[in-house]
């Protein structure tokens, strides 16, 4: 039974770790080092500057601006989806109402289901540039097509007011439909008779959906809400294809992973660059922490 | 008009609990009823239409002329239905090119990940060995890492190996980045299949190797499956890894679908010439729906599974 146990647990182990350990591990690695030196990615790394990429940061315009567009998404992003998908998966499933004793969703819910989730198939790439024309800024775009002749064109992206709420609006039509699937299931694993009780009892639909589906629900909520707090952290796709100058106009859609991207292999800065992944990471790992833990009390509280 | 796409939804909701509300168990309750369910059905509806809407004018205007798409009207139907944009996209925009190059990394890529990734997961979920713990938690630490970071040091990796711009380097970076996730899913459930058929195994001789091909393969089925889905969907949409990697002379040869379309969508933008870019959509849009279509089940299953656990 032992027999050749070892030799096969390294055969098995040796090119997945050694795959992970050059190209993940040693990546990280580097990042955090990088982050204390000033290099422009050509040459030996040198310049040792401690925190000075961090004290740039501090001072650089552009990484609150960008630091602020995430933080609207991270605060918008998440409201939104959830609460459209919340709406829609218990009209789904729920909101038929309940005939004979049986709780259903409402005719349809099938089709519509699948309808919504195909986004989600989608690259953010390919969503970008359709909404790139989608929000064009002259009769060619949709949406100034869709509008009354007499209406001088919208910009849309063009325009520092809207263009972040374009973004927004975007990463939320591309979501909406995941989650509708994916409350859907948790809500298909809520036993019918609780509705069924509650029904008899006089519940009406809106007290089934706060009192019952929601609670019972939470712990999916909050993993819905930490992978859409993380794409908000992203939005490199979007930002990168569909925004006017790219990030644009004049800094109003940049984001932190655009700036990482255009230091790393535009301005020459791989050692700021670092430092913004860095930063990025701590962001990314706080908000993880955070929603985990103040979530968590409510759903004690249900 | 910000918020054009949550208008559906969110008129729907307070619309629907002042009508709820008065339901209740009342005679009318049926009427009331219908009425409700008309709502739910509009609020479907609309957002039904939200989603779809911009897929159908994507294809409506990849049949029009560039004067056509700029006389408005976006959902009219073209005066005629001509293919030449699409020939145009085919031929002068290589989308073909490209999505030969995404389906060849795509395909090489996840079946590596899922050998490397299956393997590594099984020996670390029923093996126990010194050093056990320490490589599946350095695997599962990976999930907290965001890629955007090791972008940079990623680059320069891949320079000093000589795989900078090669379908090589990008297959062997995909599998890396997508090992944490798979290892992570597909570890827990090697850990819930039953240890009864393996030990019989063992007894009437079966190697360790064997075992895993021939028994607990098949036994993953359903777990594999899932994963798989979701590993050719992850990699198929990306992006920020080929954009990086993909770089240096003779790389506008080997650019995958998605930096093709964005790249398309930019030189459409001088020009401002715009039906090419459409078709070019549509040959790429077209296929996932066709997929999406078969698989449609094992899709939402595959790619929600990851948020289930």
């Amino acid at each position: 039974m032992r027999h050749g146990r070892y030799p096969f647990i390294i055969g098995f182990l040796v090119v997945p770790v050694a795959l992970y350990a050059v190209f993940v591990v040693w990546a990280y690695i580097q990042a955090f080092y990088l982050s204390v030196y000033e290099w422009s990615g050509l040459g030996p790394v040198t310049n040792f500057v401690g925190l000075g990429n961090f004290r740039k940061m501090w001072d650089d315009t552009l990484f609150w601006q960008s630091l602020k567009h995430n933080a609207f998404l991270l605060v918008l992003l998440p409201i939104i989806t959830i609460a459209l998908a919340l709406v829609f998966a218990f009209l789904l499933n729920v909101g038929g109402g309940h005939k004979g004793g049986v709780t259903r969703g409402v005719w349809g819910s099938k089709v519509y289901r699948i309808i919504f989730f195909f986004p989600q198939l989608l690259a953010l790439a390919i969503v970008a540039v359709i909404f790139g024309r989608v929000f064009g800024p002259d009769k060619s775009g949709m949406l100034n097509g869709l509008f009354p002749e007499s209406w001088s064109p919208w910009l849309f992206l063009a325009d520092e007011r809207y263009a972040m709420a374009c973004i927004l609006i975007v990463l939320i039509w591309q979501a909406v439909g995941f989650y509708v699937v994916l409350f859907s299931a948790g809500m298909g694993n809520i036993p019918t008779e609780v509705y069924e009780a509650a029904a008899i009892d006089g519940a009406t639909r809106v007290t089934l959906f706060f009192r019952i589906t929601i609670p019972l629900l939470w712990n999916t909520v909050q993993v819905a809400w930490v992978y859409l707090g993380i794409a908000a952290f992203d939005a490199f796709a979007l930002v990168n294809i569909m925004t006017v100058d790219r990030g644009g106009p004049d800094g109003a859609t940049s984001v932190l992973s655009l700036m990482i991207y255009r230091n790393a292999f535009e301005f020459s800065q791989a050692g700021y660059a670092s430092a913004l992944g860095v930063v990025l990471f701590f962001l990314t790992l706080t908000f993880a922490a955070l929603t985990l833990r103040v979530t968590r009390r409510e759903s004690l509280e249900a | 008009m910000t918020n054009i796409t949550s208008t559906p939804g969110t008129d729907a909701v307070p619309a629907l609990s002042t009508k709820a509300r008065s339901a209740g168990r009342k005679p009318d309750t049926k009427r009331e009823l219908k009425a409700i369910n008309g709502l739910a059905h509009l609020a479907l509806i609309a957002w039904a239409l939200v989603t779809a809407g911009p897929l159908i004018w994507v294809l409506l205007a990849s049949f029009k002329s560039n004067t056509e798409i700029f006389l408005g009207k976006p959902f009219a139907l073209p005066e005629m239905f001509s293919f030449s944009t699409y020939a145009n996209a085919w031929s002068d925009a290589h989308i073909g090119r490209y999505f030969f190059n995404s389906v060849l990394v795509v395909v090489i890529s996840t079946a590596g990940t899922m050998l490397f990734g299956s393997m590594a997961a099984y020996v670390l979920a029923r093996y126990r060995f010194f050093g056990n713990r320490a490589i599946y938690y350095l695997f599962v630490s990976g999930l907290a890492f965001p890629t955007f970071m090791a972008l940079a040091p990623l680059f320069y990796i891949l320079k000093g190996m000589g795989l900078l711009g090669s379908f090589t380097g990008l297959i062997l970076v995909y599998i890396a980045y997508s090992l944490p996730f798979t290892i992570f899913f597909l570890a827990a459930f090697f850990k819930s299949l039953p240890y009864e058929i393996e030990e019989a195994a063992t007894v009437d001789g079966a190697s360790h190797v064997r075992k895993f091909f021939q028994i607990m393969m098949p036994m993953a089925r359903s777990g594999l499956v899932s994963i798989t889905i979701f590993n050719i969907v992850g990699q198929w949409n990306q992006y920020l890894l080929p954009v990086a990697i993909m770089s240096g002379p003779g790389s506008d040869q080997k650019l995958l679908l998605t930096q093709g379309i964005a790249q398309i969508s930019v030189s459409a933008g001088y020009q401002a010439e715009w039906s090419t870019l459409f078709a070019a959509l549509v040959l790429t849009i077209l296929p996932m729906i066709i997929v999406y279509a078969i698989f449609q089940r094992q899709i939402q299953s595959g790619l929600t599974a990851g948020a289930v656990k």
